[in-house]
């Protein structure tokens, strides 16, 4: 630009520039739409994270639950965060089903024993909540079906779980959520 | 811009001149829709899509309108506020079945306007912008339809929300935050209800604004025609008014007939009862299907139950799911034939009844509950779907030999173009 001498105009912003050719306009220039940029792009945090889940459904409530009524081969279905949990009592023919098979044959490989907690291996809990697009998969309630695998069956794009919950066929990717949790008794737990 | 015989604008009323001088908002109105917008004299029915599904704009827009002054966007009382629009309100039962009912007309007419522009290959030069603002705006239109049917709260409208946001917890990482966020909580509820609420009052006005910039883009070449022969004098174009308002009238009619017969007689006809159960987190209907537009793109989603080449079953049927839409917006460039109408593309034209036929089949299978022999069916069906546009259609375009075009439009409609016959022979 500065050895542009073409017009008056030009020749008093030539003499305005340093020898550099760096005006202190320039400077004012970057300054302010660096500012406005910055600025700009930080009121879009609020505007982000307002849609980020809220304080109230942030707080989530951990449930207690009396499990000593399930006999083994039951389960039952009760309330985490707003969604489903299996509570289930395995019988030993379940075990020994989950227990023989290769972890080379699993899409998520996990055992059963990493799935519960020690002393209690034939409580299966889980969140029922498909790991495909989050249905609530069948097999919690009296006479589901459970699929081929015998665990659950999701009805909605067919993905079957085994008795320990692990995904063996159908597009759900991984093996159903198993939730923190603890037994505070041999009959009650705390989910959450 | 328009062609140089299209008429001017001469207000007579001096009303009308000061209008024209301060705000020439008529002559705008008269150049894009009226008797200065000069048409191709040979567009057959197919080309009343275009207005008639700005007429289904408008109509879900006003009817909407109105329901929302009757909805209220609480997961408590929304089931509730439906059932109250149903039975309490004035007339409300026929705005919520009009607006229902609405959607399903809507997508019928854009999803025939977009065939026409496949068989026509109104996607190409010079039209290839306005194709282009037609595949964002019938992506609006599905992202607007789906936020709609979760309003009412029932159990298709919940479990659809949940399904349907699941997709995006496939995406490696940032999946699962990313679906949180969309919901505003671990599942959906209350606030993704209200947002949803909110989002679907917007896009409309947003798609009113693409449909504008697409109009826009349409007038500076003008409509194509059945013949795909560019217009080239004015014996080619009739204008716009009175030929194609009293067509496009003549079309609405007919259109209107078949939507009130809907309307009235068969309002739940393409609804599904499960949406009159209030929605229950606790348990999933025992056959989840989106609303009938959406099927063929369902069948695709389902359509990958394996693992495929390092990619989980899941992140490819979504990934494949959004490559059925957005492969549209290439279709300019894989179709290279110079020849646009279908009618003078003997190879092109049986692909395309094959297309017609796969997107059915689709669809159908969408439809269909996830079990054999329909998951067999939708991968092949898919597989083809893909080969017809990335491999097909360039192979075609290449190798076919197409039928001879008339010389113009008006010699394709009166047998001889005089303007062809005074042509000096050189
Ligand atoms: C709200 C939805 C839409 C409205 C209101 C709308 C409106 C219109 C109108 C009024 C025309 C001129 C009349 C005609 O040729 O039929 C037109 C032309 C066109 N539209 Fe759309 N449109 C919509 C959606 C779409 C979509 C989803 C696509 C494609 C993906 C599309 C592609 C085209 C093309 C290529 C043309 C030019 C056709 C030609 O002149 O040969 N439109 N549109
Ligand atoms: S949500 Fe369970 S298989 Fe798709």
């Amino acid at each position: 630009m500065a050895e542009n001498t073409g017009t008056a105009d030009m020749q008093t912003v030539a003499a305005e520039a340093g020898d550099d050719g760096v005006r202190r306009r320039d400077f004012i220039n970057i300054a302010a739409v660096a500012a406005a940029g910055v600025g700009g792009i930080a009121t879009l945090v609020p505007l982000i994270s307002q849609m980020a889940p809220s304080a109230d459904v942030l707080a989530e409530s951990s449930t207690e639950l009396d499990i000593s009524a399930i006999q083994p081969g039951q389960a039952i279905k009760a309330v985490f965060r707003k969604q489903p949990v299996f509570v289930r009592n395995l019988t030993t023919k379940e075990i020994a089903e989950a227990d023989a098979v290769p972890l080379s044959e699993l899409r998520d490989p996990q055992t059963l024993a990493e799935r519960t907690k020690e002393g209690h291996e034939n409580w299966l809990i889980t969140m029922g909540v498909c790991t495909h697009l989050g249905c609530v998969p069948l097999g919690a309630g009296e006479g589901e079906n459970r699929g081929e695998f015998g665990g659950y069956f999701c009805p909605c794009h067919g993905s079957s779980y085994d008795t320990a919950a692990r995904i063996r066929k159908g597009p759900a990717p991984k093996n159903l959520e198993v939730p923190p949790y603890e037994f505070t008794s041999d009959t009650v737990v705390k989910i959450g | 811009m328009s062609f140089p015989w299209a008429n001017e604008y001469t207000p007579s009323h001096p009303v009308m001149k000061w209008v024209d001088e301060k705000l020439p908002l008529p002559r705008f109105v008269y150049n894009a829709v009226g008797a200065g917008y000069p048409v191709p004299r040979n567009l057959n029915y197919f080309w009343n899509f275009g207005v008639l599904a700005g007429f289904c704009l408008v109509l879900q827009i006003v009817t909407g309108v109105i329901l929302a002054m009757h909805y209220a966007p609480n997961a408590l009382v929304a089931f509730d506020s439906t059932e109250h629009i149903m039975r309490d309100v004035n007339w409300g039962w026929m705005l919520r079945y009009a607006h229902a009912n609405g959607a399903s007309a809507f997508f019928v007419v854009v999803y025939l306007h977009i065939f026409r522009g496949f068989f026509f290959g109104s996607y190409k030069a010079p039209r290839e912008m306005i194709w282009l603002l037609g595949v964002v705006i019938f992506l609006l239109m599905m992202a607007t339809a789906f936020m709609g049917y979760v309003l009412p709260w029932g159990q298709m409208s919940f479990w659809g929300a949940k399904v349907i946001t699941g997709l995006f917890g496939a995406i490696p990482v940032i999946g699962e935050p990313l679906q949180i966020w969309l919901l505003g909580g671990y599942a959906p509820d209350n606030a993704s209800l209200n947002r949803f609420f909110s989002l679907h009052f917007l896009l409309p006005f947003v798609i009113a604004a693409v449909v504008i910039l697409h109009i826009w883009a349409l007038h500076i070449p003008g409509s194509s025609n059945p013949t795909g022969v560019e217009v080239k004098t004015e014996s080619d174009t009739v204008p716009f008014h009175p030929y194609y308002t009293a067509k496009d009238g003549f079309g609405l009619g007919v259109f209107l007939i078949l939507y009130c017969a809907m309307l009235f007689f068969l309002p739940n006809a393409l609804g599904h009862p499960d949406n009159y159960i209030p929605a229950n987190p606790m348990s999933t209907p025992a056959h989840i299907v989106p609303e009938w537009y959406f099927w063929p793109f369902y069948a695709i989603l389902r359509a990958f139950t394996a693992d495929f080449l390092f990619f989980p079953a899941k992140l490819m049927g979504v990934l494949a799911m959004f490559s059925a839409i957005l492969v549209w917006f290439f279709l300019p460039w894989l179709d290279n034939s110079p020849v646009r109408s279908g009618h003078f593309r003997p190879l092109f034209r049986k692909f395309f009844y094959v297309l017609m036929l796969d997107v059915l089949v689709l669809g159908y299978c969408g439809g269909a509950p996830a079990a054999e022999p329909y998951v067999m069916i939708s991968q092949i069906a898919t597989a083809y779907y893909f080969l017809h546009f990335l491999v097909i259609l360039p192979i075609v375009s290449s190798i076919e030999k197409p039928e001879p075009l008339p010389y113009s439009i008006t010699e394709a409609v009166l047998g001889s173009d005089d303007k062809a016959a005074l042509k000096p022979a050189s």
